[in-house]
């Protein structure tokens, strides 16, 4: 989803399909129409080829572990909403007044909460999110655990006999007979 | 039978737990906000760029923050909502109209009606930022204190007003 999933989406759809159609039928004006319109909705991104590469790739580095809150399964380096654009931009400017990473990431938190962090902190409210696949698997392995020793307890005549199946052929390789 | 137990357990907790699913909202972010002090602001009003209006103008009595632009549909649909609610209310509403043009955002207004106190003109949205926006429209309850006590993501409906919103100011109005 672009610019402002749920909020711009009710309009902008059908913006979006009617310019197109405009533009493939070579309707004059009509992109010339569209850009204005288009630009004064959404911010412009500074140039990113910006006097500092270092500083960019920082910011891309800290904006890829940043989720976007208006295209929730973006990222902030990834998504193209109005907000993403604002706060690349934060992080830009916040990276060159000299605050380190932490304290940017701590600036997201006060105003997004946890959930701005695509990798959130362990505490009592996260601990089953970060605990649960360990969780999971020491189940399963108490779980196998008790049926092979309760398998291990049982009377060898419970089980079928291990004989060889010579009927059949169990692999593609076998010689056919 | 007993082994189909086992299973059909798991099915159901595995339901239960899809059920619930189903209801949360993941676009309703609880706000980190609630309970700490509204974040400072000091910015100039949508109908006059020379007056500047400050978080602290405002200490002292019980307001609603309505994040709006003019660009925003769902706004629209809020609006008559929000325009009947300030008409018979006490408490002031100010707006924050967000990353908006001011000529669009007073023509909206004029169209439309204003139910806001007064508006905050936040083209860039650095209000915005600090205020945890994410989707327009949203509305935050701030106390006597300056203190966030209730978010709302979305438009407002006369339900919420109803059920949360007004039981709240009654709550802060002691």
């Amino acid at each position: 989803m672009a610019e402002g999933c749920h909020v711009a989406s009710r309009r902008r759809p059908l913006r979006a399909l009617l310019l197109a159609l405009a533009c493939a039928s070579g309707l004059p004006g009509a992109s010339a129409q569209a850009a204005p319109a288009a630009s004064a909705a959404l911010p412009t991104e500074a140039p990113t080829a910006a006097a500092d590469p270092a500083l960019e790739a920082r910011m891309m580095a800290l904006a890829a572990e940043l989720r976007c809150l208006v295209c929730q399964n973006q990222t902030i380096a990834d998504s193209h909403a109005g907000l993403a654009l604002d706060l690349r931009q934060q992080i830009r400017e916040q990276l060159a007044q000299g605050q380190d990473e932490a304290q940017i990431r701590d600036y997201m938190t006060r105003r997004y909460g946890d959930f701005v962090l695509y990798k959130p902190p362990f505490k009592a409210s996260t601990a089953l999110l970060w605990l649960g696949p360990g969780l999971l698997l020491l189940g399963a392995l108490g779980g196998l655990a008790v049926v092979l020793r309760r398998r291990q307890a049982m009377d060898p005549a419970a089980f079928d006999p291990d004989t060889p199946d010579d009927d059949a052929p169990d692999s593609p390789d076998a010689p056919a007979r | 039978m007993k082994r189909f137990l086992v299973p059909l357990g798991l099915f159901l907790v595995l339901v239960g737990f899809l059920a619930v699913g189903l209801r949360l909202d993941p676009r309703e972010v609880p706000s980190p906000l609630i309970d700490q002090p509204a974040p400072a602001f000091r910015a100039a009003t949508l109908a006059r760029p020379e007056a500047m209006l400050q978080r602290d103008d405002l200490l002292g009595r019980v307001w609603l923050l309505n994040v709006w632009a003019s660009w925003c549909g769902a706004c629209r649909d809020e609006h008559p909502v929000l325009l009947d609610f300030a008409r018979r209310a006490d408490v002031p509403v100010y707006g924050l109209n967000y990353k908006d043009q001011r000529a669009d955002g007073l023509a909206w207004l004029q169209q439309f009606g204003n139910p806001y106190a007064d508006s905050l003109f936040d083209p860039q949205g650095r209000i915005g930022i600090d205020y945890g926006v994410y989707g327009v429209p949203e509305t935050f309850v701030i106390d006597r204190a300056g203190v966030v006590r209730y978010k709302h993501i979305g438009p407002l409906t006369p339900a919420v007003l109803r059920d949360t919103i007004e039981p709240l100011l009654r709550q802060l109005h002691g």
